[in-house]
């Protein structure tokens, strides 16, 4: 799949960029491409070639009992115009659907890990009796298994006999059950809840780091000098941190719009919760329609690679601009 | 591999005559069902001396779909026999093994059954148990509110808010009157073409092959559906499959519930808190002058065209289709058998008393438009499973989201 694609295109990409001429001599840089070559090679088979295969059935009408047969037909997966009526992906309300409920889900769902991570590795950086042990509870829901915890949270989120409407109830927050993963206004937000509960850890884990990697003798002199701790959040910790956040948010993003096993266990295929994953493996798997879901995948694709070139030539800008 | 060893290779490949093999099965896990394939496999095995290995599958039958045609089309070894839904024949035929020479008795089988899973002229798979919806009921509910079993949809919506009325007020705030299944998915097409068909609405396409989903009937079925949602049903049943209505009724928190016949032995089990109190009866009609209707559904043995044991995985189907066999799971497990004469058995009818009073209903269940609209039927059941979806979810009106569902069923069908 493309999606993992982009994955090994992140990593190979500090690889395949060349390495300073004259500061090592030639036979350095010949040895160090072999080093690499293994791994290029690799890489073209595990990640290229899928991709490349991808974006070759996107242009074809295969589909799953005549992969070996397809024909090329162009554009007509992505968008053509027959009969007076648009055809492809892009002429897919279903697709836009996809498209609109994965931002959704990426925009709020990081920003709020972004926020509470940051609660939680501030709390986590203080120095209390038993940090060491709630550091490792705090990264539970993290190392559990995203079909596993899915799964949970679909029973203690079920209208009659789930936990969580039990609980707001007996608190008296709510009056009646609600139905979290039925209801078309709150599911993706049942989905962003699960989300959030489950990477929350991670975005806090890379922003503890960040903060145990700063220096000290700030804080000295803000406290020599009276200043309100607020106000050295802001002035100090957060610019200081700023580029550690930066990998983090870019990490989760990319993460968030290729998210498919939290919805699909949740709320399986409903329109509602839809995301461009969940699309594009049902045309692609269940409607056995290799050429268009490629389509879809390629997209997909595009996308990510798209926002994450815009984001890190964004993030440098600004790096530049901060120094 | 030095050559010396050719001949002793050559001996080894002659043996599996007399080898014991592995074999393996996938079949489903809602309600009893693994346990009563594994009792039965086991009994084959023993007899044989062959082992079988149960695969386990999804519960849902459009995500085990799925699964299967990533294993048949990569051509994979992994799975001998497996039990294929009634609408999967067309589908999945040109991976299926052709069974025709090694089912002697096929003729002892339901025939329109045995059509259905003859692709082309080749048996592609064999009728193991039969499904139609069916409408449960509490017997002692009915009694205490003095209420007949409703005959049509609109007694059923007043009887569930009469009970759900009255248990309320008597203390059990999580009742509800009727639970079905709501959810995204296959199931959705059965229950919806249930409402459509006994509304006189037809089966989506008609005789003559055109979509037909916008006719008076669809939309009145589809209005009544929706306005059932948070008054006599919980808004949850918009997430719910079979066992999750089964799990509020058989928990007592509901008046009526739609499902398939497998029901009903687990509600009658020792530990159902509903034990003896639940009755089961045709689905409503859609008016006066509508009809009963009940999705034809039910299950198939099929042999995978890439088994090594082809002969070994017919003989383990033509087992588990047996008279007896069948005979055991339509005891134990409710299962309706798909031999006529099974319905005859004193044994079963004593066993499971409405086999008998509902016969007609499964035998004359509403097929799925699945054979009409070939490999297509898993985008047209999707589009259909979806817009029902939506109506039912209030996020369209009836009559606008069934103009766009005959579009897009047109455009799948060009």
């Amino acid at each position: 799949m493309s999606t993992s694609a982009t994955d090994k295109l992140r990593t190979a990409a500090p690889a395949a960029s060349a390495p300073p001429k004259g500061r090592l001599s030639r036979t350095r840089v010949r040895a160090a491409w072999l080093f690499l070559l293994p791994m290029l090679v690799v890489l073209l088979l595990v990640a290229g070639w899928p991709l490349l295969r991808t974006i070759w059935f996107s242009f074809t009408d295969a589909s799953f009992s005549t992969l070996h047969e397809a024909h090329f037909i162009g554009l007509e997966n992505y968008l053509s115009y027959d009969d007076g009526e648009w055809y492809g992906v892009l002429a897919d309300p279903q697709w836009w659907g996809a498209v609109r409920n994965t931002l959704f889900f990426t925009l709020v769902s990081v920003s709020l890990e972004l926020v509470l991570g940051m609660v939680f590795a501030l709390v986590l950086n203080a120095q209390f009796p038993g940090r060491a042990l709630v550091r490792a509870a705090v990264l539970i829901p993290w190392a559990i298994p995203t079909i596993v915890s899915a799964k949970m949270w679909s029973w203690m989120l079920h209208d009659q006999f789930g936990i969580l409407n039990h609980l707001l109830i007996s608190l008296g927050i709510l009056d009646a059950p609600l139905a979290w993963t039925a209801n078309s206004s709150l599911s993706l937000w049942a989905v962003v809840i699960v989300d959030v509960w489950k990477t929350t850890p991670f975005m806090a884990l890379l922003i503890l780091a960040a903060l145990q990697m700063l220096p000290s003798d700030c804080y000295e002199a803000a406290r020599v000098d009276g200043i309100h701790p607020v106000r050295v959040f802001f002035r100090v910790t957060l610019p200081l941190i700023t580029p550690a956040l930066l990998v983090a948010v870019t990490f989760r993003v990319l993460d968030a719009l290729r998210v498919f096993d939290v919805i699909y266990v949740l709320t399986s295929n409903s329109a509602d919760t839809m995301s461009m994953s969940v699309f594009a493996r049902q045309q692609l798997v269940e409607f056995q329609e290799v050429g268009y879901g490629s389509a879809a995948s390629t997209l997909l694709f595009l996308f990510i690679a798209l926002l994450t070139l815009a984001w890190l030539y964004l993030g440098r800008k600004r790096l530049q601009g901060d120094l | 591999m030095k050559t010396k060893y050719l001949p002793l290779l050559g001996l080894v490949m002659l043996a599996p005559v007399a080898h014991s093999e592995t074999l393996s099965i996938s079949c489903g896990a809602v309600g009893a069902e693994l346990q009563l394939c594994k009792e039965g496999v086991d009994a084959w095995a023993a007899k044989t001396g062959n082992t079988v290995k149960l695969v386990s599958t999804p519960n849902s039958s459009t995500e085990r779909l799925s699964l299967y045609q990533q294993i048949l089309s990569a051509g994979s070894t992994d799975l001998d026999v497996l039990q294929i839904d009634v609408i999967w024949p067309g589908m999945l035929a040109s991976q299926l093994l052709d069974l025709t020479p090694y089912i002697k008795d096929q003729a002892e089988f339901f025939p329109s059954m045995i059509s259905n899973d003859t692709i082309n002229g080749k048996l592609v798979a064999m009728p193991w148990f039969t499904d139609a919806g069916l409408l449960f009921y509490r017997k002692d509910l009915l009694e205490k509110y003095k209420l007949p079993v409703p005959a049509t949809w609109s007694e059923l919506s007043q009887s569930a808010k009469v009970i759900q009325d009255g248990e309320r007020q008597a203390g059990n705030s999580q009742m509800w009157g009727y639970v079905w299944q709501g959810r995204a998915y296959e199931g959705l097409t059965c229950d919806a073409l249930e409402w459509v068909y006994s509304h006189n609405g037809g089966t989506l396409i008609n005789a003559k092959g055109e979509v037909d989903v916008t006719n008076p009937g669809v939309i009145t079925a589809l209005n009544q559906a929706k306005s059932w949602v948070n008054t006599i049903s919980p808004e949850g049943v918009l997430n719910y499959a079979e066992e999750e209505a089964r799990g509020v009724f058989q928990t007592g928190n509901a008046a009526f519930m739609r499902n398939w016949p497998y029901a009903w032995s687990l509600a009658q089990a020792s530990d159902s808190p509903i034990k003896d109190k639940v009755g089961v009866a045709p689905l409503p009609k859609g008016g006066e002058d509508g009809k009963h209707a009940a999705t034809l559904g039910g299950w198939q043995l099929a042999v995978s065209k890439y088994s090594q044991h082809p002969q070994l995985a017919a003989d383990l189907v033509s087992y588990l289709t047996s008279y007896e066999e069948q005979k055991r799971r339509a005891i134990k497990g409710t299962y309706n058998p798909t031999r006529p004469a099974l319905y005859q058995d004193a044994e079963v009818t004593t066993a499971v008393p409405f086999f008998k009073d509902l016969y007609d209903v499964f035998v004359n269940g509403v097929p799925r438009p699945s054979s009409i609209s070939g490999d297509k039927y898993g985008q047209v059941s999707n589009a259909f499973f979806n817009t029902v979806h939506e109506v039912l979810a209030g996020s369209q009106p009836a009559d606008k989201a069934t103009k766009d569902l005959q579009h897009k069923l047109k455009r799948l069908l060009r």
